[in-house]
């Protein structure tokens, strides 16, 4: 599994057909429909979120991705259905548990703690600090060195999202791509098994893009699983491993990016009759990527991560 | 003319309302301030403290350091009673509850049947008892000119002073504490601070069981030194604390203490004036009229407040709460 690049390893059971199992699944969710008066927002039969990989949820405006990551991380209930993290229900378990079980979310509309400065923001995302407890946070010696080791793992992760210098200054200070940057590395600070990012590119530029990218395919090395739901093709074709689309609530296909992509079904319900043009330049990019191998494709984008760093430490040492 | 007024007007710093509404506006702020919460009951968190201290104290005869439990346990219930079924939902259902309730609270124990206990709309007099007995200070008077105390006076002012400063430290501690960073974020926005792992219900329930308990030691340190009256507990004591919170800056925990200050100095200044005015007739007013006047100003402070310092007097602009 260390060397899996995504278009060797085989991730479902059968044909890659709407509800396939998956060989190693994280995510299983089964029946969970929800509507808003007459609208089915989601009707889901079957899905599953294999392990380890980076899976895109792609989809119409409307389609129900966004609620359909509200029911499964609590924040919405649902009127039937059941699913499960690595086996254990998750049905009707309230949102901060979920959480803590290591799945977690982003929000579609950010949600950035504006008056908390950027390190505050980053600090509230960590997991088991005994301060965050009533009696225990009366006695600063208690929680101290948690904290130390929190605000390290903070600044680090910061320095990832290049918002480092931005660590003292209130969050309202910041962009709206900068906003989504912090929002994406608050939801790591509790080093989850499992990432469901809502629309993480929306507004941001496109060498933070690149870069992002880089963290994200990162992430799966490092052992997690992502989810997330984007519109920008290019994104998805360049580090999904598995797609799945919803329409009307309903998923309608599932499988590898390439092949989705070229489905009908998909082509009519979401890319629309003129995608040929984009896609056609798109998938150029991919056949390049295919031949060097994906490894180079990740090994690029740290090497531009790498070279950037460099440069600023040529900077800083100019300046001395 | 009496100038009197401004010396007694400075007295008030050391009233036993200004230290009073301090440790309640501090309450208030905690969950006004700190945690978003829009509690508009702050009276009745501490009128069911003061009622719990002085029914204890003086129709039970529990000795002081029981009626002060039971002035704790009777504000934590409240909060339970008022936050378990409002905590969950939106932050304007909490608002409803907590000031009807407070209004219930100030209506039943002015309920004829019950006045054996609650000493119905005269309230209760004498909870300063084990108080005034612990007092080590000598029987002499204290002060000069118009500000003299006795002993039992000082000795109210000493300890009450020392327990909003206590209250203040306490506080101060919470807020920069890991725990107040998920207190301040559930301000800015709940559901990040959830779906970050944090049960948020439980916080804000924490929240409102601390302002209330500070509300309803608030009360205690009034009714010692003077006496349990049901009508100082109504929805207008709420306001007061409002402006005062405002005044002082909501996200501060000086602000409410000296918010309290500049509020009870300002409101007998500002009555001395008016009275000086009234009696040498250079405002056509009835000494009656001039009551609510009073009244008038602080609505107007508050709104000029809210207009043009929103932050108070010691909050950051940012953190200001009616900021656009
Ligand atoms: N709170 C709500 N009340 C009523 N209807 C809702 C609510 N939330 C979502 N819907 C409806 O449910 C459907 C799915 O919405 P959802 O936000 O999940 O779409 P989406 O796939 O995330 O779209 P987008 O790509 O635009 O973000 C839409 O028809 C929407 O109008
Ligand atoms: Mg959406």
């Amino acid at each position: 599994m260390a060397d899996a690049t995504k278009d060797v390893t085989v991730l479902q059971v059968g044909e890659p057909l709407p509800g396939v199992p998956k060989v190693d699944p994280i995510l299983v969710a089964h029946g969970v429909r929800r509507t808003f008066g007459g609208v089915n927002a989601v009707d889901v039969e079957h899905v599953e979120i294999p392990r380890n990989a980076i899976t895109a949820l792609i989809g119409p405006n409307g389609a129900g991705k966004t609620t359909f990551f509200n029911l499964l991380t609590g924040f919405d209930k649902p009127d039937s259905g059941t699913w499960s993290l690595d086996g254990k229900s998750l049905a009707n378990v309230p949102a901060y548990k979920v959480a803590r079980r290591g799945m977690v979310r982003t929000f579609q509309l950010t949600k950035a703690l504006s008056l908390l400065s950027v390190l505050e923001n980053m600090r509230l995302g960590a997991g088991s600090q005994g301060g965050e407890r009533f009696l225990t946070s009366l006695v600063t010696r208690l929680w101290r060195k948690r904290e130390d080791e929190i605000t390290a793992q903070a600044m680090e992760l910061l320095a990832r999202f290049k918002l480092d210098t931005k660590a003292d200054d209130y969050a309202a200070s910041l962009s709206g791509g900068q906003r989504k940057l912090l929002e994406m590395a608050r939801a790591l600070m509790s080093k989850p098994e499992l990432v469901m990012l809502d629309e993480p590119m929306a507004g941001v530029n496109p060498a933070l893009t690149q870069s992002l990218l880089g963290h994200i395919l990162n992430l799966k090395k490092e052992g997690m699983t992502v989810l997330f739901v984007e519109h920008d093709m290019h994104m998805v074709q360049t580090i999904a491993d598995w797609v799945i689309v919803m329409a009307e609530g309903k998923i309608v296909a599932e499988g590898y990016p390439d092949v989705v992509m070229r489905d009908q079904a998909v082509i009519d319900a979401y890319l629309g009759a003129h995608h040929d043009t984009d896609l056609g330049s798109l998938t150029g990019q991919l056949e390049v990527a295919k031949d060097l191998g994906d490894s180079f494709l990740v090994g690029e984008i740290s090497d531009e991560i790498r070279d950037e760093k460099a440069d600023h430490t040529m900077e800083a040492t100019d300046g001395k | 003319m009496d100038f009197n007024f401004i010396p007694l007007a400075f007295g008030e710093i050391v009233s036993p309302l200004t230290i009073g509404y301090a440790l309640a506006a501090l309450g208030l702020a905690v969950h006004f301030g700190f945690t978003g919460l829009l509690n508009f009951g702050q009276a009745g968190f501490m009128a069911v403290g003061g009622y719990a201290f002085a029914i204890t104290t003086v129709k039970f005869g529990w000795p002081l350091g029981w009626a002060l439990v039971a002035t704790v346990v009777g504000a934590v219930l409240f909060a339970l009673l008022l936050g378990i079924p409002t905590l969950r939902l939106r932050a304007d259902y909490l608002s409803i509850v907590t000031i009807a309730a407070a209004e219930i609270v100030r209506y039943t124990v002015k309920t004829p049947s019950i006045s054996q206990y609650t000493g119905g709309s005269d309230g209760i007099n004498g909870a300063s008892r084990d108080f005034y007995a612990m007092n080590p200070l000598p029987d002499i008077q204290y002060g000069f000119g118009v500000l003299t105390y006795n002993n039992n006076q000082l000795w109210s002012i000493l300890v009450g002073w020392t327990v909003v400063i206590i209250a203040a430290v306490l506080v101060w501690q919470l807020m920069r504490s890991p725990w107040g960073r998920v207190i301040k974020g559930i301000r800015e926005d709940e559901d990040a601070v959830r779906s970050l792992g944090k049960n948020v219900t439980w916080y804000k329930m924490q929240s409102l069981i601390l302002g209330g308990v500070l509300g309803g030691l608030g009360t205690v340190l009034i009714i010692i030194p003077t006496s349990l009256q049901p009508d100082n507990y109504g929805t207008q004591t709420t306001f007061f604390l409002y402006t005062i919170v405002l005044l002082g800056g909501a996200t501060t925990v000086l602000g409410p203490i000296i918010g309290s200050i500049i509020f009870w100095v300002v409101l007998q200044l500002s009555d001395g004036i008016l009275t000086l005015l009234v009696n040498n007739h250079l405002l056509p007013l009835s000494s009656v009229q001039q009551g609510p006047i009073r009244f008038i100003i602080v609505g107007i402070a508050l709104m000029l407040l809210v207009i043009f310092r929103p932050q108070g007097i010691f909050g950051k602009k940012r953190e200001a709460h009616f900021s656009g």
